[in-house]
């Protein structure tokens, strides 16, 4: 066990060879004993599962059904503006409750210990645009296996924002804010399209055709979506269509808005780090671990603000036991907090509204091209292995320790 | 919704409106039982002969879909928020009837059973499967009809009787029981009453623990079989019960008779053996292929065998390659934790097989 340490310690990026990435110096001892600390943590938990996590997770999923059920009904009389009012508003909370704390933690796999078919991770469908089996590839494998090693996590811009130094600068990228804000109204398409790879597309790499399989089950779900919500709802409210119609697209937007809000605060506040793939490769569990803590981060908040973020807001959690039930997290993140401050890592927590802040002077920011001292930076990084970078990510990392 | 309460369109219609979840999903958040694409039953009766068994009557919902004399039933059960499955035969008339009857009977280390025996009551809710097996009695009803049972083995042996007396069946029926002693023959009473109304069937049974107080004495023997009404070389015989009677009975059918035996045979799940890392068979089921388990990660085997199941993390993270283990005991290499129950989804990646397992592709 290693003593608890007052101070991070400067960065050492050579104290385990292979693996550039270690801005806070620790040994491989240190990664090998945090690897343990945390494998007892999963133990632990996984040992401990039952009736409480079942009974909580059904408990989140009658809650939604009967959202959803007042909001439709709502909706369906919504030229009453206070029926329009509170139907657009449970429907809005059924579609975040269903994605984030249901749909994103059931296909997970956080409850196949449950043994109950309709909880099974694999079989699982939510309520947006996104197919859920393309879900379980980009998101499950390529985001929290690849976890902010830029190139291979999908995650870091979804492709059309410019969310890291790494990505190099285009003229395009001037519009970064403006297609944020684009991406976050219509956030269920932009993860649908996830695996779409559209910049591999734009720069003629690959062609539409190869992706013409994906394309049918988006289709797919996306018509069943939208017949749902922009037809088959409304119809039913006859010469008053518009009210329900309104009320549901207003809904998917709320979600989206929040979705997209509760994501990006999950890995680019400032103080979260990026990876090189080549500095990844033949991890140990603990380096593992390791990454996963210092690429995420976590927002503060109360009970139910944790539900509405899918439990989310504890992210380093969520990435460094991705399969333990969603509802476990906080309890957890108390020992993580103190094993972050006993290695001297640091444990990047905050408001939302100074984590998305943070979101936001990025997106801004890389909008433009970098600034010299930047580019010097990161040409020192190529010549020494990525040092540089890493120093100065190491350095904006410290205002998380406290 | 079931089709006969509303027409296909309405159904279609609503089943677009619950995208993706399903009119069920919606249903079952007022009562578990309304759901139409799963078969589950109410527990509505519950009487405890013994302190070793219960037997339970269950009404099973509208999407039951009934079960032949001499099948089986899955029935699963929640314990602790991990849903489990079991095998038990019903003992009632064949068919969709309202209401089934089985027969739990307590087990030293079985889950299921001893919960059921302990802890089941009326308004519990259970899974059902329909009725499984080719241990049944056939549609064409045979000449005539022998039985041989053990201990529990009776269950599906008494919807076999039940069924063709409930038919008025008229010809010739025996029974050979064998039970510890007259306390834990299950059914006694019912048996005496059927033999003493039905003239065309007799019940012959052996207390192996208390000689001299049934027809016949001692276990299995070929002499215990009766040579008329019905002769047990011309009638279709059905055996159920524990594995060294259905050995001895193969034995005895064993000369060209083999063609008018039917066994059923229940190893409690519990009993599986467990073998060692890298002992026993892992049979791929999809693909059917069989590979000798070499004690590696099951997705490593399947990989070695030429066969390609999706995976991702290949760290236990991801969860791209769970599939549904059917039988086995299997560790979890990450963990350390292992498992023998049947029908769980595990993790290809992460799991190694305990001896022989099987597992769908």
């Amino acid at each position: 066990m290693t003593t608890a340490a007052p101070t991070a310690p400067p960065p050492s990026p050579t104290a385990v060879e292979g693996l550039t990435t270690n801005p806070y110096g620790l040994t491989p001892e240190q990664f090998e004993q945090l690897g343990e600390e945390m494998d007892a943590i999963r133990q632990r938990v996984l040992a401990d599962r039952g009736q409480r996590d079942a009974d909580y997770i059904r408990g989140i999923i009658r809650a939604q059904r009967g959202l959803e059920v007042a909001g439709r009904g709502l909706l369906w009389a919504g030229v009453v503006p206070p029926f329009w009012l509170a139907g657009t508003a449970a429907l809005s909370l059924s579609k975040i409750l269903d994605n984030m704390e249901i749909g994103h933690n059931v296909m997970h796999g956080q409850y196949e210990w449950m043994n109950d078919p309709k909880l099974s991770g694999k079989q699982f469908e939510w309520d947006t645009a996104c197919p859920a089996d393309q879900w379980r590839h980009s998101h499950n494998y390529m985001h929290h296996t690849h976890t902010n090693i830029v190139g291979k996590d999908r995650d870091i811009g979804y492709g059309v924002l410019r969310m890291s130094e790494e990505q190099e600068w285009k003229p395009y990228y001037l519009g970064n804010p403006l297609w944020a804000a684009l991406l976050a109204t219509f956030f269920e398409y932009g993860v649908a399209l996830h695996d779409l790879e559209v910049e591999r597309i734009a720069e003629g790499e690959i062609s539409l055709m190869d992706k013409r399989e994906l394309l049918k089950g988006i289709g797919t779900k996306v018509r069943a979506q939208a017949l749902k919500d922009y037809v088959f709802f409304p119809a039913l409210s006859g010469p008053l269509f518009a009210f329900p119609l309104a009320g549901n697209a207003t809904a998917n937007i709320v979600r989206n808005l929040w979705s997209f809000t509760i994501i990006f605060c999950g890995h680019f506040p400032e103080g979260t780090h990026e990876f090189d793939e080549a500095e990844t490769e033949n991890e140990t569990r603990g380096q593992w671990y390791h990454r996963q803590a210092l690429g995420s981060a976590n927002l503060s908040g109360g009970r139910l603000f944790h539900i509405l973020s899918g439990n989310l807001s504890f992210q380093i959690e969520h990435h460094l036991f991705p399969d333990l039930p969603a509802n476990r997290y906080a309890e957890i993140s108390v020992e993580v907090q103190e094993i972050c401050e006993r290695y001297g890592l640091p444990y990047n927590v905050g408001p939302l509204h100074r984590q998305f802040g943070s979101v936001v002077k990025k997106i801004c920011r890389l909008a433009l091209p970098d600034s010299p001292r930047t580019v010097a930076r990161r040409g020192l990084g190529g010549l020494a292995g990525g040092a540089g970078k890493l120093l100065s990510l190491g350095k904006r990392s410290v205002l998380a320790l406290k | 919704m079931s089709p006969q309460l509303l027409p296909r369109r309405s159904l279609r219609f609503l089943e677009a409106v619950a995208t993706p979840h399903g009119v069920d999903s919606y249903l079952e958040q007022i009562d578990p039982l309304l759901v139409a694409g799963e078969c589950r039953a109410e527990v509505v009766g519950v009487e405890r002969g013994t302190e070793e068994s219960a037997t339970l009557t269950m009404r099973p919902n509208r999407a039951w879909r009934g079960f032949r004399a001499g099948q089986f039933v899955e029935v699963a059960v929640e314990i602790d928020g991990v849903r489990h499955q079991r095998c038990y035969s019903p003992a009632c008339v064949e068919g969709r009837a309202t209401t089934i009857e089985i027969t739990v009977k307590r087990h030293p280390e079985g889950l299921v059973s001893n919960f059921l025996v302990d802890r089941a009551e009326p308004g519990m809710v259970v899974g059902l499967s329909a009725g499984q097996g080719d241990f049944q009695l056939p549609e064409q009803r045979p000449e005539s009809v022998f039985l041989i049972g053990g201990g529990s083995g009776i269950t599906p042996l008494m919807a076999i009787l039940r069924t063709l007396f409930a038919e008025a069946y008229e010809r010739p029926v025996a029974f050979l029981y064998y039970a510890p002693d007259a306390e834990r023959c299950i059914y006694r009473e019912e048996l005496e009453r059927l033999a003493a109304t039905h003239p065309s069937f007799r019940l012959l049974r052996s207390y192996t623990r208390a000689p001299g107080t049934g027809e016949l004495d001692g276990h299995f023997s070929p002499t215990h079989l009766p040579e008329s009404d019905p002769c047990f070389a011309d009638a279709e015989t059905f055996a159920c019960g524990p594995p060294a009677l259905l050995d001895a009975v193969r034995g005895t059918w064993a000369n060209g008779l083999e063609h008018r035996l039917h066994v059923e045979s229940f190893v409690p799940p519990s009993f599986v053996p467990v073998g060692a890392a890298g002992e026993g068979a892992i049979r791929f089921a999809g693909p059917e292929v069989e590979v000798a388990n070499s004690g590696a990660s099951l997705l490593e085997q399947a990989e070695a065998a030429g066969l390609s199941p999706a995976y991702g993390c290949r760290m236990g993270i991801c969860h791209t390659c769970t599939c549904r283990k059917r039988a086995g005991t299997h560790k979890n290499l990450i963990t350390g934790e292992v498992s023998s129950a049947p029908d769980e989804e595990i993790q290809l990646c992460v799991s190694a097989a305990l001896g022989d397992l099987i597992v769908e592709l």
